[in-house]
């Protein structure tokens, strides 16, 4: 069992749970992932690893209630306990010196661009950051963010905070101003992504996305999270899971993410109409 | 029944059946199919063994259990003492009774065989050892006293799982690092409920538990520890036995699609995450009506009469060669046909096909047809042209066979592979390159038998007591 040392809410439906973790909270390095059952009955739930703390033996993870899990997850207190976390997973972030790198975060994709925005800096680079979400109470992490950025921007699509569109507008704006751009880091929902590539891709500027498709071990045994990069079959979990943008088939991904959109539907369904308590407990 | 069948006699009893599910009841559960032998049934078929004086049945065993000692003790009524016999070499005869090809083992060797059919040796070895749980009995076997030695076991598959009963039982302290979150390696992920029923592996687990075996489930060795952090954090030997996981695809269009599987997934969503008790269980699957299985091997027909139990209308296995190169075990083959599962041999899928939404909506075949024998001795394959067709299916499982994964090896510099990738390991001690390092089953020898990876397991043991104890 893993406790749960504290929790936050950072947004509206967006949660940072503290968990005690720590072996996994002294290894994992940015861009690392931790998957996680809650329970017996429980699915297993990749998400980013936000930030660790290896003399706490707490990791950090940052996720928004979206389904069941997320959302029975976000029901947990400090003092309870998840049955499994398992990590570190995936492959760390490259981090070198490669001069004046962009962070961009869109919504919840924010969390997982926080630690590379921050080993980034300490690796020497000059990090710019474009955060960016819906509206103004659904962004996160603008204070730590801000602290790891050299410059930090902010837009909302809403216009209620920061600039009036979406990230890949203040990034073009950036472009067209003619600033220099050695790495984009792009973080977020699948169009952001595919939209920000589309715009590196004309001024050739290396592009890292990270990917979130379904996952079930996370171990390369499945398959469940292949995707096409550069007409090649990858495993995100064991391969990613951050890959060259401009080689990622994002209209397949999109298509693989809503393989279960009516189960999903249905287990949310259930589980709220039982109150929010598990289903068969 | 105790007293001496003369040997004519015992030549006139035929070999006794397991009682098991009718086949159009058991389509559509996941209970397991077979019911198992009654004493009287178990007595019966145990007075048909000759009790040889030379028994040609122990060659073929694997891990050389003395089977006419069991199954004497069973004629007997000793049913318990029975399975201590057999407990005596092989750690988990409940499954292996269940899961071994004993077609191509102990009884392929046993002498009745040769005029009529062989004592049911697999039956019989479930029969004990089912008996010998239900009692719910533990006697704890003979320990030697602790050496104060270490091993680390990476993977609890069969293979980890046997080397581990040894070890601790050899007085070392034994720690299992397994990267899912449950114990028991394709026991638990691969095999489904209705050939193997969980509560049995569990059992097994909880057996090793008991002896002192510490078992540590969410560790990915390779990510949390690599092997020489192991080693340096105390371990004084490593055993890698972690199965050969990764999934193979065909590499033909469509693959990509929603509603194609790997076996690994689809059978790990069913039979680890309980996908088929969905919505008690969060873990999702496709429910196909029309499916499309492509193998012909064990894990083919576990998909295929998963994808039955899950509701599919028809099912159906892809094959590329004719019946009689199927590599399934003859058992799950007409388990499968009686299901109502149809097969498509000499047929090669050539694109899966799919609609708007991204979902399988059929697949596109070709006709084969045999021509001379390949390296493997079986007739190879050859496309007829002009014979492609179109086959209407919505979901369609890959379960052409299984890889290495790179995982440990890739982090693990001096630890020797050979061009697939697997470990290259000594046939019998399990030594690897790297010394204190000892490997076997399928990660070795690539997807093979549970019982073969016990063998492999048991042989490693051996030699790390001994290097060890050096």
């Amino acid at each position: 069992m893993f406790p749960i040392v504290e929790t936050k809410l950072l947004a509206a439906a967006v949660k940072q749970f503290k968990i005690y973790a720590p072996e996994i909270a002294k290894k994992r390095r940015p861009g690392q992932f931790v998957v996680l059952r809650i329970h017996e009955e429980g699915e297993r739930i990749p998400l980013t690893i936000a930030d660790a703390d290896p003399e706490a033996g707490t990791i950090t993870i940052i996720f928004q209630e979206v389904g069941k899990s997320t959302e029975h997850l976000g029901k947990l207190k400090a003092g309870e306990a998840i049955a499994d976390l398992i990590g570190p997973l995936g492959v760390p972030t490259h981090i070198e010196k490669f001069g004046t790198v962009v962070c961009i975060g869109g919504g919840i994709g924010i969390a997982p661009v926080y630690p590379i925005a921050k080993a980034m800096r300490e690796a020497g680079n000059t990090v710019i950051s474009i955060i960016g979400a819906r509206t103004k109470n659904l962004l996160i992490l603008e204070e730590e963010m801000a602290k790891v950025s050299h410059a930090l921007k902010i837009s909302t699509d809403d216009g209620s905070y920061g600039y009036h569109g979406f990230v890949s507008d203040v990034l073009q704006n950036m472009l067209d101003e003619g600033m220099h751009m050695d790495l984009v880091v792009a973080i977020g929902p699948v169009p952001m992504m595919r939209v920000v590539c589309n715009v590196t891709r004309n001024y050739k500027i290396k592009t890292i996305v990270s990917l979130n498709p379904i996952m079930v071990d996370a171990t390369g045994m499945c398959g469940a999270c292949r995707v096409t990069v550069g007409g090649r079959t990858r495993f995100v979990c064991v391969d990613g899971p951050e890959f060259d943008g401009h080689e990622v088939n994002f209209a397949e991904l999109v298509k693989r993410q809503r393989a279960y959109l009516e189960q999903e539907k249905l287990a949310l369904e259930i589980y709220r109409h039982h109150g929010g308590t598990c289903s068969g407990r | 029944m105790t007293e001496e069948t003369p040997k004519k006699k015992k030549a006139q009893i035929p070999r006794q059946k397991m009682p098991e599910q009718d086949p159009q009841v058991r389509a559509k559960n996941f209970e397991e199919v077979p019911f198992g032998y009654p004493p009287e049934l178990a007595l019966l078929e145990a007075s048909r063994c000759l009790q040889c004086k030379k028994p040609s049945c122990i060659e073929g065993c694997p891990v050389s259990i003395d089977i006419p000692g069991f199954i004497s003790l069973i004629l007997k009524e000793d049913f318990l003492g029975a399975a201590r016999k057999i407990k005596e070499m092989n750690s988990l005869p409940a499954v292996c009774g269940r899961v071994c090809p004993q077609e191509d083992q102990c009884e392929k060797m046993c002498v009745l065989g040769k005029k009529g059919e062989p004592v049911a040796i697999g039956r019989l070895e479930r029969f004990a050892a089912d008996f010998e749980r239900m009692q719910g009995e533990f006697t704890m076997p003979p320990m030697d006293r602790s050496t104060g030695k270490k091993v680390a076991v990476v993977g609890s598959g069969p293979a980890g799982l046997t080397l581990a009963g040894d070890l601790i039982k050899k007085g070392h302290q034994v720690t299992i690092f397994e990267a899912l979150h449950k114990a028991g390696g394709v026991l638990v992920y691969g095999i489904p409920e209705f050939r193997l029923p969980k509560a049995i592996v569990q059992a097994e687990v909880e057996y090793l538990q008991k002896l002192g075996v510490e078992i540590r489930t969410n560790m990915v060795i390779g990510k949390i520890y690599t092997v020489d952090e192991l080693l340096a954090n105390g371990y004084d030997a490593v055993f890698l036995g972690t199965g050969a996981g990764l999934p193979t695809f065909m590499n033909i269009p469509g693959e990509n699609l929603n509603g194609v599987y790997s076996a690994n997934e689809y059978l790990t969503r069913s039979n680890l995450m309980k996908a088929y008790l969905f919505p008690k269980y969060d873990t999702p699957i496709a429910r196909g009506k029309k499916v499309a299985v492509l193998g012909g091997g064990n894990v083919a027909m576990d998909a295929a009469r998963t994808a039955l139990r899950l509701g599919a209308d028809d099912v159906y296995i892809v094959y590329r060669r004719s019946k009689k190169e199927l590599p399934a075990r003859i058992e799950e083959v007409h388990h499968a046909e009686e299901e109502g599962i149809k097969f498509h041999f000499l047929t090669l899928p050539v694109e899966i096909l799919g609609n708007e939404d991204g979902w399988v909506c059929g697949m596109r075949c070709q006709r084969m047809e045999l021509g001379e024998p390949d390296e493997s001795g079986r007739r190879r394959p050859i496309p007829i042209p002009g014979s492609e067709f179109d086959l209407e299916v919505d979901m369609v499982i890959v379960a052409i066979g299984t890889g290495a994964n790179p995982l440990i090896p890739s982090t693990t510099p001096d630890l020797k592979t050979n061009k697939w990738g697997y470990i290259v390991a000594d046939s019998e001690t399990g030594a690897t390159s790297k010394k204190g390092v000892y490997a076997g089953g399928d990660i070795v020898t690539g997807s093979a038998t549970v019982i073969l990876a016990m063998g492999a397991g048991r042989k490693a043991a051996q030699a790390i007591h001994k290097y060890l104890m050096g």
